[in-house]
């Protein structure tokens, strides 16, 4: 293997184990600010998949999560649900999201861009405006869950290591996608969809596609937020901040990656726990947010990891090229071409932005 | 010869603006025809009309006497009809190989039993493909950047590229809109000898094209059209000769060869 892949395998199995052992802290407040930086995780890389593969910015995510909410509270509500069962109602609540997924997907994706995202800022509004006033959601008091009569000292464990499955599981789909024909065709897509077309990709196909498979994620991980908070309220479930902050971690660790949108999760979802907890006005954190949305669109247009990945690429030339010049470099022996530590994993990584 | 691509009275207005009208022209199987015609005058709105990037009001377009008028650019694709374009159109993230791939992806498709629905997680591109690839990069002269960004190719190089990612597909067509534009003239050279090459080989070609040395060098018939509508069309020979493509250029036939700016 080459030192870069090694680096980059080792630098994975140090993360998962740490994922692994973190609830065994037996730390209730650090287990419970992990699941939702797993469920970020997981939502961040979902949403990679679709919007930062073709590059169609989608503020509709939530209509997912809370399509995934909503179908485990009314099933909840219904059958009585409670004890281990719940954590079988998470596929259905993805399969949901996923139906959803498709009249939605054959609507807004019949437009591109700018207008994209507004159709999805509308169809998210459409969402949230039903669940606040449709009795059978329970309006604005929601749906709350039968007692789970678990230990409240381990009762975010179950709900940590489904959503660390789940969050790995997506990003190893992201990176199966990533590099298959349907992978090539939706970044083919991202860089001109109209030659796209004329080179025999049936793109409308490729975009539901990656639609539905990240409209699917994004709904287990709403089934999965339904037992873990204990409540469906339209405000939570349907929340425009869910979008605006998936987006922004991809955007933060590099959007169109794969590694960028964890990176970003990673990084950005423990400051947004800590400041639930810590900072009393919940304004100061979003305004911290909103600020940083900024910082990065100006500063940081691709994201950390591409633009670190494309400063240490530089910098290795210019050593090699001065080590050259003295006559002792490696005749250009060194890993041409090879994708900057941590700018995405697997063979591709030539082509990650 | 029998025709192989025919438009019959293909009609295209935008707004109050005729960019076609009554416009009917036909490429023999096997030819290499040209297409001239001063700026404006609807070449590449005709190549839009073919390929399904933009629909006709009016007229029809026919491949094999096949009727395909307003298909989609992908089923226009697939019947056998590869283009490139005036400006090119490379996807600008992928590698070159990567651009290849993408365009072998319709002859992979058809080439194996229901593959792609079996399994849509296979590695984009088997060997077979990249093979092809570099061979059709090797022919044209832009395999040592197999592994490159597209965004890092010169304009020239990306002409090359374009055409080598239609090649990939084997269409029994290939309209290329204006191939020497802005190219230097040892590129025009390479250009023209392969496709001559890939004519001798049973590929026809319809070109757009206002480098008129590069045109009545290589083509067996041109047309000229004006305001959207076919006034002559022959060999290079009479074309030259007549009075009617002058008026259209305005006299400047003969000079008029590095106007690439449309």
């Amino acid at each position: 293997m080459r030192p870069a892949a090694l680096w980059r395998a080792g630098g994975l199995v140090v993360l998962l184990a740490a994922a692994a052992v973190i609830p065994l802290a037996k730390n209730v407040t650090v287990t419970h600010v992990g699941v939702f930086v797993l469920l970020y995780v997981g939502a961040a890389v979902a949403w990679n998949i679709f919007s930062g593969f073709t590059g169609y910015i989608s503020l509709g995510a939530a209509v997912f999560f809370g399509t995934g909410v909503y179908t485990v509270a009314l099933l909840s509500k219904h059958l009585n649900l409670a004890g281990g069962i719940v954590f079988a109602l998470y596929p259905l609540a993805g399969l949901v999201a996923a139906v959803v997924a498709v009249p939605f997907g054959l609507i807004a994706l019949r437009v591109r861009r700018h207008t994209f995202v507004v159709v999805t800022i509308a169809v998210f509004f459409i969402f949230q405006l039903m669940a606040s006033n449709f009795s059978w959601t329970g309006g604005t008091t929601g749906i709350f869950p039968p007692f789970l009569n678990w230990d409240p000292a381990t009762f975010d464990m179950p709900f940590y290591y489904t959503a660390l499955i789940i969050a790995v599981a997506s990003a190893v789909l992201a990176w199966a996608i990533w590099g298959s024909r349907f992978g090539l065709q939706l970044r083919a897509i991202r860089d001109d969809e109209d030659r796209a077309r004329g080179l025999g990709v049936r793109t409308m196909r490729a975009k539901l596609t990656a639609f539905v498979i990240s409209g699917f994620i994004t709904g287990v991980l709403g089934g999965l937020y339904f037992y873990f908070q204990s409540e469906a309220l339209p405000q939570y479930a349907f929340n425009p901040f869910f979008d605006l902050t998936i987006a922004l971690m991809a955007f933060l660790g590099g959007f169109g990656t794969l590694s960028g949108p964890i990176f970003g999760a990673l990084l950005l979802e423990p400051y947004l726990g800590y400041a639930q907890f810590q900072v009393s006005n919940a304004y100061v954190a979003e305004g911290v947010l909103g600020a940083l949305f900024l910082v990065v669109i100006i500063l940081l247009p691709r994201g950390i990891l591409p633009t670190v990945g494309e400063k240490l690429t530089a910098l290795r030339a210019s050593r090699q090229r001065r080590a050259a010049a003295r006559g002792i470099g490696p005749p250009s022996g060194a890993p041409a071409g090879v994708a900057p530590a941590g700018s995405a994993a697997g063979p591709t990584a030539r082509s990650a932005p | 010869m029998t025709a192989l691509l025919r438009t019959d009275g293909v009609a295209k207005a935008f707004g109050g603006v005729h960019a076609l009208s009554d416009c009917s022209i036909e490429v023999d199987r096997g030819s290499i025809a040209g297409l001239i015609g001063p700026n404006g005058s609807g070449k590449t709105t005709l190549f839009n009309m073919i390929t399904g990037y933009g629909h006709v009001d009016s007229g029809d377009v026919y491949l094999n006497d096949a009727k395909i008028t307003n298909l989609a650019p992908d089923r226009v694709f697939a019947l056998g009809i590869g283009r490139t374009f005036q400006l090119t159109r490379v996807f600008s993230r992928l590698t070159v190989m990567e651009n290849m791939i993408v365009a072998a992806h319709y002859k992979e498709r058809s080439g194996e039993r229901g593959g792609w629905l079996r399994n849509p997680f296979a590695r984009a591109g088997g060997a077979a493909t990249r093979e092809r690839a570099m061979e059709l990069l090797e022919f044209t002269g832009i395999a040592k950047l197999a592994g490159d960004r597209a965004e890092t190719l010169s304009y020239g190089q990306r002409k090359l590229l374009e055409l080598s990612y239609v090649l990939i597909a084997e269409p029994e067509i290939i309209l290329l809109d204006e191939p020497a534009g802005g190219v230097n003239p040892t590129l025009i050279g390479t250009i023209s000898e392969r496709i001559r090459e890939l004519n001798r080989q049973g590929t026809t070609f319809l070109i757009v094209e206002h480098n008129m040395e590069f045109v009545m060098g290589l083509c067996d018939q041109v047309t000229v059209l004006d305001n959207g509508t076919p006034v002559v069309s022959g060999a290079p020979d009479v074309i030259r000769n007549d009075h009617r493509v002058l008026d259209a250029y305005l006299g400047t036939a003969e000079e008029d060869d590095d106007s690439s700016a449309a």
